[in-house]
């Protein structure tokens, strides 16, 4: 998938084959890997702010001399949109940092949102070439952030695209279309959600000269990165610029716009729109159907996180109330159920809890936040299942019924499930139960748009290449397509979309712009 | 884009606001609801559609101000724009030829309940409409309602207007002289709980539209569900309207205290 060539031809070039030279292998794998400066945990358990503070110049510069720039970069594999990883390592090494996050630019439309949420240990840089050494992965991510981050700061992202010093194959496209009005030539293409996977196929169908016009349900653009993801793993900020980038590239906004209750699928035909990309997402919260889940003080923790995120809700002067739990237990132990838990530290928690029916092995969460929120006084409840609820007189709830759980055979996925033991069962007081179990599909475009096929789990089916669903204009990725998946895949689906539903509109439409085609032939 | 047209008191503590709404307007049936915020500090509530015009793009919103965010959309004046407003949401009502329908209504329910009465009244059913309040200044809208029924009864706790008695006395005289094929009530849950309570002990199938504590109205949190029949529902995307006999009135009138 990958343009091999072009990447053999980037890595051929003299400044890096002497960059190469500069340092012996041998000196590049003793250098320890980085330790991302952090906000002590008992400041940042009592506060929003962004707990990993970044690399500083000097750690960046020494973190990207251990990569060794290998030749067949494994790294690229483990990474769902390849970006060319030793490329902008390598443009950090030798200090030009304006090509390293064009580099980024060139496949991610978010790089300092993937390099602040993306699980690196299980993609990049699960496959770097130090593991076989047994030493520590170089910090793919870490270094992705401090590029996309320093990018920001000195102004050189394409925000005003016409002060971009540096032109390149991207920049070319930017300029072309950033700033211009709207012409009738354009091809309108609609996105339902303006999540990761809606963000980054937008992005990549603007620079491709299409008219894009993004529909979001809610009042505010992002998706789970606003009102899921906290400011202190990433400040709204972030996602803010990532934004208005692709405002400058001509895409339009549309909040508070629900398609398939404010807008139909026919009233998307009628309006002209030749293409739709849906990135609903997995909104929908599961909940376990035990003994006293309605209880209040019992909540998913989407709206515990809607609440506290979106409506700012620990905010003095926000309208928008929340409870603030004593004793307060998570239920899950992906990155949701994590987010969660810190979230209660920070409101006043005495006791954040989380309770996961497997081993600490087996959490789906960034390993990352484990450690975090461990530092922070979460307590771990590992291998414990709750079976019921118990509410006091006024319907609060007060305490709930744990099984206690042991591991037997893997299942079907090779994870090794969870047993009860029978007849082993705590009761632990309680006054705040958050339920983060994992989330089931967005049902509102299935259900409303006719003749989409959508699997038993509620997942729209698509073309696994082209991510075409069964209606030929409408395509579809992210979460609506895989169930609750990640940011970065989310990103993935949206570009490989945009290639997709590029090639065959350019069959279909005299396309102004098809010399900016060049941004994606090649790279699909 | 959202601008108040007009501004009307129905009551010391009841505004009417036609809002600046076209495609809300063109797509909304009755039964549906939006979701409101006032202020960038603002929440988001859920507020029925009284009324809409798809011809002047305006959707009508009957707000009884009992809390800080009903009292900032009461405090906008004409001119003054809602921050954000989504919808239309929830699922319609069930409207076909029922036979006869009784409407009871408590306080602020009737303004969800007028368009229901409206469609259920152009379907063919003979409407009678049954509207109660504490006293006589907290009833509403009884013109329009009488606009779409065959009947309306006008019952108040203190006598102060029509006759004395709940709700459930209005119901019960109407079940008891006639047949009656469907009865909806709209209101607060203890009322609907006692309306309920009295269509099932004479068998009358009921459907109530329920107004639980929401935040996105979309169905991504769950703040809004309740139990039906023994199931989860969320009353957002599952309703707002279900049958008032499955439905946990009890457990909804706990979470609905929740925040209080």
């Amino acid at each position: 998938m990958a343009n091999t060539e072009n990447i053999t031809s980037l890595r051929s070039e003299a400044w890096r084959e002497e960059l190469r030279k500069s340092m012996k292998a041998k000196e590049r794998t003793d250098i320890p890997r980085v330790k991302m400066p952090e906000l002590a945990p008992d400041v940042r358990s009592r506060n929003f702010e962004e707990v990993n503070c970044g690399l500083t110049v000097e750690q960046a510069l020494q973190e990207s001399k251990r990569c060794l720039d290998c030749p067949d970069a494994p790294c690229m594999a483990g990474c769902p949109v390849e970006i060319d990883i030793p490329t902008f390592i390598k443009n950090i090494e030798r200090g030009n940092l304006p090509e390293a996050a064009k580099t980024l630019k060139a496949t991610s439309a978010l790089p300092a949102v993937c390099g602040r949420v993306c699980p690196q240990e299980k993609q990049c840089e699960s496959q770097c070439t130090f593991l076989k050494l047994k030493k520590e992965a170089v910090a793919i991510g870490y270094l992705e952030r401090f590029a996309a981050d320093a990018d920001r700061h000195c102004g050189l992202d394409p925000q005003s695209p016409e002060k971009e010093p540096n032109v390149g194959l991207q920049s070319d496209v930017e300029q072309g279309i950033a700033g211009q009005a709207r012409n009738d030539n354009q091809v309108e293409i609609a996105v339902v959600g303006s999540g990761p996977a809606g963000l980054s196929f937008a992005g990549d169908m603007a620079k491709l000269g299409y008219a894009v016009t993004v529909f979001e349900a809610l009042h505010e653009i992002g998706g789970v990165l606003k009102y899921g993801i906290p400011e202190f793993r990433l400040p709204n900020a972030v996602v803010d610029v990532e934004i208005e980038n692709l405002r400058q590239l001509g895409v339009v906004f549309q909040t508070n716009c629900i398609i398939g209750k404010t807008l139909s699928q026919s009233d998307l035909d009628e309006m002209g729109f030749k293409g739709i990309f849906v990135g609903s997402g997995a909104g929908l919260p599961n909940f376990m159907h035990i003994p006293g889940e309605n209880l209040n003080g019992v909540l998913s923790s989407n709206e515990y996180l809607t609440r506290v995120n979106l409506m700012e809700a620990r905010k003095a002067e926000a309208d928008t109330p929340v409870w603030l739990g004593k004793r307060v237990a998570v239920i899950g132990g992906g990155n949701t159920a994590m987010d969660s838990v810190r979230v209660a530290r920070r409101l006043g928690a005495e006791q954040a809890m989380i309770v996961y029916r497997r081993s600490e092995e087996e959490m789906p969460a960034r390993i990352e936040e484990v450690k975090h929120a461990k530092e922070e006084g979460v307590i771990f409840l590992n291998l414990y299942n709750p079976v019921e609820y118990i509410g006091d007189d006024t319907g609060k709830v007060k305490a709930m019924v744990l099984q206690k759980m042991e591991l037997g055979e893997p299942d079907a996925s090779g994870r090794r499930s969870p047993v009860p033991i029978e007849g082993a069962t705590e009761t632990i007081e309680v006054d705040e139960v958050i339920v983060s179990v994992g989330v089931s599909p967005n049902p509102l475009i299935p259900s409303e748009f006719q003749g989409l096929e959508v699997s038993r789990k509620g997942t729209i089916i698509v073309n696994q290449d082209t991510l075409q669903t069964d209606l030929k204009t409408v395509y579809a990725g992210g979460d609506i397509v895989r169930g609750g998946a990640t940011v970065i895949l989310a990103m993935g689906d949206g570009r490989k979309a945009a290639a997709a539903m590029h090639k065959q509109l350019q069959t279909s439409y005299q396309l102004p712009v098809t010399n900016n085609c060049k941004l994606i032939t090649g790279n699909w | 884009m959202n601008k108040i047209l007009k501004k009307d008191a129905l009551s010391e503590n009841i505004v009417q606001l036609e809002v600046e709404a076209p495609l809300i307007a063109k797509a909304r049936k009755a039964g549906h609801f939006v979701i409101l915020r006032v202020g960038a500090q603002g929440e988001r509530i859920p507020l029925t559609i009284a009324k809409a015009d798809a011809q002047r793009g305006t959707i009508t919103l009957i707000i009884q101000q009992v809390g800080v965010s009903t009292r900032h959309i009461c405090a906008l004046n004409v001119g003054d724009e809602l921050t954000d407003l989504v919808g239309p949401l929830g699922k319609a009502t069930h409207i076909e030829k029922f036979g006869t329908v009784v409407c009871a209504c408590g306080g602020v329910g009737t303004a969800p309940m007028l368009p229901i009465a409206e469609a259920m009244h152009k379907a063919g059913n003979k409407v009678v409409t049954v509207l109660a309040a504490r006293n006589k200044d907290l009833i509403i809208l009884e013109r329009e309602m009488r606009q779409f029924s065959d009947e309306v009864i006008v019952m108040t706790d203190d006598g102060s207007y029509g006759q004395k008695g709940l709700v459930t006395n209005g119901v019960e005289a109407v079940i008891q002289r006639e047949k009656v094929d469907l009865c909806v009530t709209i209101g607060p849950p203890v009322m609907m709980k006692f309306v309920s309570l009295l269509t099932q002990k004479y068998n009358v199938p009921t459907v109530a539209s329920l107004n639980t504590i929401m935040v996105d109205g979309t169905g991504m949190c769950g703040a809004c569900r309740i139990s039906v029949g023994g199931q989860t529902k969320f009353v957002c995307v599952d309703g707002p309207e279900f049958d008032a006999h499955q439905v946990d009135f009890d457990e909804m009138i706990s979470r609905s205290k929740a925040y209080n």
